[in-house]
């Protein structure tokens, strides 16, 4: 497999598929797709498993000068891996969820998650600065056609605000970008990593990317767009929206802001703080009282994320790889539920929580997987979610215990809003007709689910095939952000041992028994 | 005193000149029903003068040998960049003019004058004289060659009420910013002495006179008017609006790059040493095109204005390459010229493919509805145009903003870049709304017209260009652009 370009290739297939999606008629685009995607989730088989655990930082590197102002070089880490994977694994699964719910212009909607396919792919891949921003940015056209043609009722609200929230986000960044370039005279990420900017530039450079990433993530309160956004596009897309999307602001985090910018990192660290502590509480509060499932989970999102920027700005290794796994287990697992409100949803067309009930007696499948899922999202030990928030939490306790106190809120209450929604959901009486006839789940959705429902447990049992790719990156970048951070305010510290045992009885000799 | 080598440097203009006048004598004796011929040979002769500037534009000229009559012109690679994209767009703009002007768009008078062609060449020599102008006299020859061309252009649909105001206005206010920019002219050669650009220069050293000043400022005004930047701007929407799309087409791109071009060479050249008397100016005018242009816009809904509000949007990034006042800003600006020109063709000539059965224009976003089911090829293109507009990646009209924004923050401006790039945002939200009416809105049911192949052509080599694909344009683009600008700083 030596020098084949294997990443421009996983970008490729489906580029080649999006481009014959255009030009197809609806059922044979949809098998495109399908092929598209699944060609590119094996190549990324390949790439996973010839990806060296232990080898050089950066593998698979691809280089060319085709632009002029910056160039076309690619390569990855284990922290990209691990991202790419789960971009390609949750793609075939849309273009499934999609298969009978998308009616009208199938063509140009494969072509146009094919096309976002190949953006993630590349910003997850890009090793320029520039390259890393075209793509990253240029994600906004899919979805916003992805939302506004195919969305809800308040679809075209919901594509404007997203479009114009991420972009006005999104330029600060690019002008950062090119103080950056000019100031260390190249646009090469690894290069980048490793240099040292002025303190004082830091801290506007850092506020620049975190305009872009903290409405990525979101973070409260620049989040009010996820909601409409998820709410308002089809089940595929809030898939990808919340599986992957979403992600490209924590990867920014990881990769741009927190070993670019080490000192304003630390700096800022208790803006993110305090952002992340009240998101985790509102936001879970807010989830509470939905009465549409999308937007429950569009708001549970945000509250998990929260502990995914708590974890990054922990500054140690249990805080980073808990916030990669808890990024990839997030991925998994609200993408997982968003497809267990688009099945329901294909059925009685309604997102309505009232509107359902006791789903476990006429869809025993559903309710299980649904169940797992559930857990999963509360992160229950043998999930994956439970994993990622572990070692989250571990790492912030080490820095903040204030903090890692108030993030563990939004555990117990993640376990009230999604147990709420489950019982009424699925457990009680059968109180709506039209929902007590609605079919169990058919074979396209059992192929759908069962291969997240086996990750999620692969990650929850053995999350070691998880951490070991990204281990020797997560080191590097601890290594570099040993010199800047915070001081912990929970490690324990020894005190001066005693002279004796506490229970040692003093026997006052010196001055003799009968000396009175 | 030897001409040779001065009708050397000028021969492209010579054969232009020469095409305009004979075919000039047979629009006269052939009458309208040579229109077509007349059209296909002055693109012809457009086309031939384009491919003399091509040994020029690829090795680079400056330095003494470009001058010409003594010093009045100046035929240097910066010129060339800017006839070259002159001509290119005059071609487009030809291309697309007689399918409109034989059908009910043009009114009711139905056949396609022609004088058009003939008014489209003589335009263009005038901006050929503008962009490479090096003495004041040049300097206002070739801009009233140009806009007196436009002012009948404008009003070429003599039955239609629209046309004929939107040539009256053109030429009211033209009128006066001509007057304005003579003024200015006339006061900078009471002040140095002379007519010609070095010799202004050289006569604006150390400490500027307030009569200086005031000719300075007043020679970028009537150079802001003409490039439709605000706050000169308000003749813009009223007069893309009147005018026949074709000359609206026209009016976009060739006069803009002409304007722009000669707005750098005066800057530079003349103004050159006084840097800091000019730069205030232009960085204002920058950001209030940027800003106002993009406000302008929102409540449009009539496309060609909503077109005209993105053009100033668009002179706003432009100058912001002007405003650095260096060399990479004026060759981003070069760069970002040669984007603007493709997408901006590009969208005239979708917006002259929108016909309804009875083949007149659709002019409103009420009429685009739905377009993307009706007209997939075309909604796609547009959709491209304005994102590429719109400055979203991995459209090439990304790279555009790029070019100048890093420019711009290289110089230092940092602050500057920043309000700038933000206000950009707004002028994002129009050009998603055009797509959101394309797109996401259910077809208004009406059936559109077949369009000529002329027009599929340019639409697919202007779609192609603003495609990801036109980032490979990119080095090449970027050296011409780099030559050209080389040469106007070469004058120190």
């Amino acid at each position: 497999m030596e020098g084949l370009p294997i990443l421009s290739l996983m970008m490729l297939v489906p580029l080649a598929g999006a481009l014959a999606c255009l030009f197809v008629g609806a059922n044979l685009a949809r098998w495109v797709a399908l092929g598209a995607t699944l060609a590119t989730f094996g190549l990324g088989i390949i790439l996973w498993s010839s990806y060296q655990i232990g080898g050089p930082q950066w593998q698979f590197t691809e280089r060319a000068d085709l632009f002029a102002g910056f160039s076309y070089a690619l390569g990855i880490d284990g922290i990209s891996l691990l991202l790419i994977m789960l971009s390609v694994f949750l793609m075939p699964i849309c273009i499934l969820a999609s298969w009978d719910a998308i009616k009208k212009r199938v063509g140009e909607y494969m072509a146009a998650f094919l096309f976002m396919e190949v953006l993630m792919i590349g910003t997850f891949a890009a090793q320029d600065l520039f390259l890393f921003y075209v793509f990253f940015e240029a994600g906004l056209i899919p979805m916003y056609l992805i939302i506004g043609v195919w969305g809800g009722d308040n679809r075209i609200y919901a594509s404007y605000k997203f479009f114009l929230y991420t972009l006005l986000g999104s330029v600060l960044m690019l002008i950062a970008m090119f103080w950056m370039v000019a100031e260390a005279g190249t646009s090469d990420i690894p290069t980048l990593m490793q240099y040292d900017f002025p303190a004082e530039a830091q801290t506007w450079l850092w506020l620049a990317f975190f305009a872009s990433f903290a409405v990525k993530v979101p973070m409260w309160p620049l989040h009010t767009w996820l909601p409409d956004a998820h709410v308002q596009a089809p089940t595929a897309g809030s898939v990808i929206l919340a599986g992957v999307l979403l992600k490209l602001g924590g990867y920014g985090f990881i990769r741009f802001s927190l070993p670019m910018f080490p000192e304003a990192s630390a700096d800022f660290a208790w803006l993110v703080f305090i952002l992340s502590m009240i998101a985790v509480v509102y936001t879970s509060l807010v989830a509470l009282v939905q009465a549409d499932m999308k937007k429950l989970i569009a708001y549970s999102s945000v509250a998990h994320m929260a502990i995914v920027t708590v974890g990054l700005f922990a500054f140690n290794v249990q805080g980073l790889e808990g916030a990669v796994i808890i990024m990839l287990s997030h991925g998994l697992v609200s993408g997982a539920l968003f497809l267990c409100v688009g099945v329901i949803y294909d059925r009685l067309h309604t997102r309505e929580i009232a509107r359902y009930g006791g789903l476990a007696i006429n869809m025993p499948y559903y309710a299980l997987f649904f169940l797992l899922f559930t857990m999963a999202s509360i992160g229950l030990p043998g999930t994956s979610g439970f994993v990622g928030e572990f070692l989250a939490l571990a790492g912030i306790y080490q820095t903040s215990s204030l903090v890692a106190l108030v993030a563990t809120t939004g555990i117990i209450l993640g376990a009230a809003y999604m147990l709420y929604l489950y019982r009424r959901v699925a457990f009680g009486g059968q109180v709506n007709e039209d929902a007590a006839a609605m079919r169990d789940i058919s074979a396209r959705e059992w192929v759908m689910m069962a291969p997240i429902a086996a990750a999620v447990l692969w990650m929850g049992v053995y999350p070691e095939s998880f951490l070991a790719p990204m281990r020797a990156d997560i080191a590097v970048l601890d290594a570099r952000l040993a010199a800047t951070a915070p001081a912990s305010d929970a490690s324990l510290a020894p005190g001066a041992p005693r002279e004796e045992a506490a229970n040692a009885l003093h026997h006052d000799n010196a001055a003799g028994e009968g000396a009175h | 005193m030897d001409f040779a080598p001065s009708f050397a440097l000028i021969a492209p203009e010579l054969l232009l000149i020469a095409a305009g006048l004979v075919l000039l004598l047979v629009a006269a004796w052939a009458g309208d029903k040579a229109a077509r011929l007349v059209t296909i040979l002055a693109a012809a002769a457009l086309f031939g003068a384009g491919v003399m500037l091509v040994p020029g534009l690829h090795f680079g000229t400056d330095g003494p040998a470009t001058l010409a009559f003594g010093g009045l012109m100046k035929v240097d690679s910066f010129a060339l960049f800017a006839k070259a994209l002159i001509y290119l767009s005059a071609i487009g703009a030809l291309m697309v003019a007689p399918a409109f002007f034989n059908s009910a768009a043009a009114g009711t008078e139905r056949v396609m004058r022609a004088e058009y062609p003939v008014l489209v060449l003589f335009a263009t020599v005038g901006m050929s004289i503008m962009v490479s102008a090096n003495d004041f006299m040049s300097l206002y020859l070739g801009l009233e060659l140009n806009s007196l061309s436009a002012y009948v252009l404008a009003a070429i649909l003599r039955r239609d009420t629209r046309s004929g105001e939107a040539g009256l206005k053109y030429f009211v206010l033209g009128a006066l910013a001509s007057g304005i920019l003579l003024y200015g002219m006339s006061l900078l050669y009471g002040f140095t002495g002379g007519t010609g650009f070095l010799a202004v220069r050289a006569g604006l050293t150390g400490e500027l006179g307030t009569g200086a000043l005031f000719g300075l400022i007043f020679v970028l005004a009537g150079l802001a008017f003409k490039i439709s930047a605000v706050p000169f701007h308000m003749w813009t929407p009223d007069v893309y609006e009147g005018a026949p799309t074709p000359v609206t087409a026209f009016f976009a791109t060739a006069p803009k790059v002409a304007a722009v071009a000669l707005t750098a060479r005066v800057v530079f050249e003349v103004f050159g040493g006084q840097v800091d008397a000019w730069q205030q100016i232009v960085m204002f005018t920058a950001l209030a095109s940027i800003i106002f242009g993009a406000l302008g816009a929102i409540g449009q809904e009539n496309l060609k204005r909503l077109l005209a509000y993105s053009s100033i949007n668009n002179i706003g990034f432009i100058l912001l390459g002007l405003a650095v006042a260096n060399q990479d800003g004026a060759s981003a600006m070069l760069v970002y010229l040669f984007i603007y020109v493709a997408m901006s063709l590009g969208s005239f000539v979708a917006l002259l493919m929108l016909r309804g059965e009875d083949g007149a224009l659709f002019e409103t976003f009420a009429d685009i509805r739905g377009l993307s089911v009706t007209q997939p090829a075309i909604a796609w293109a547009l959709l491209f145009f304005m994102f590429s507009l719109a400055g979203i990646p991995p459209l090439l009209g990304f790279y555009s903003k790029f070019v100048v924004f890093q420019a711009t923050i290289e110089a230092g401006l940092v602050a500057f870049g920043a309000i700038a790039i933000a206000a950009s945002v707004i002028g994002a939200f129009y050009y998603i709304k055009f797509v959101k009416v394309m797109f996401f809105d259910e077809p208004a049911g009406v059936v559109t017209g077949k369009s000529p192949a002329g027009h599929w052509a340019l639409l697919g080599l202007t779609a192609l260009i603003v495609s990801p694909l036109g980032y490979l344009l990119t080095p090449s683009l970027t050296d011409l652009a780099d030559k050209a600008a080389a040469s106007l700083f070469l004058t120190v």
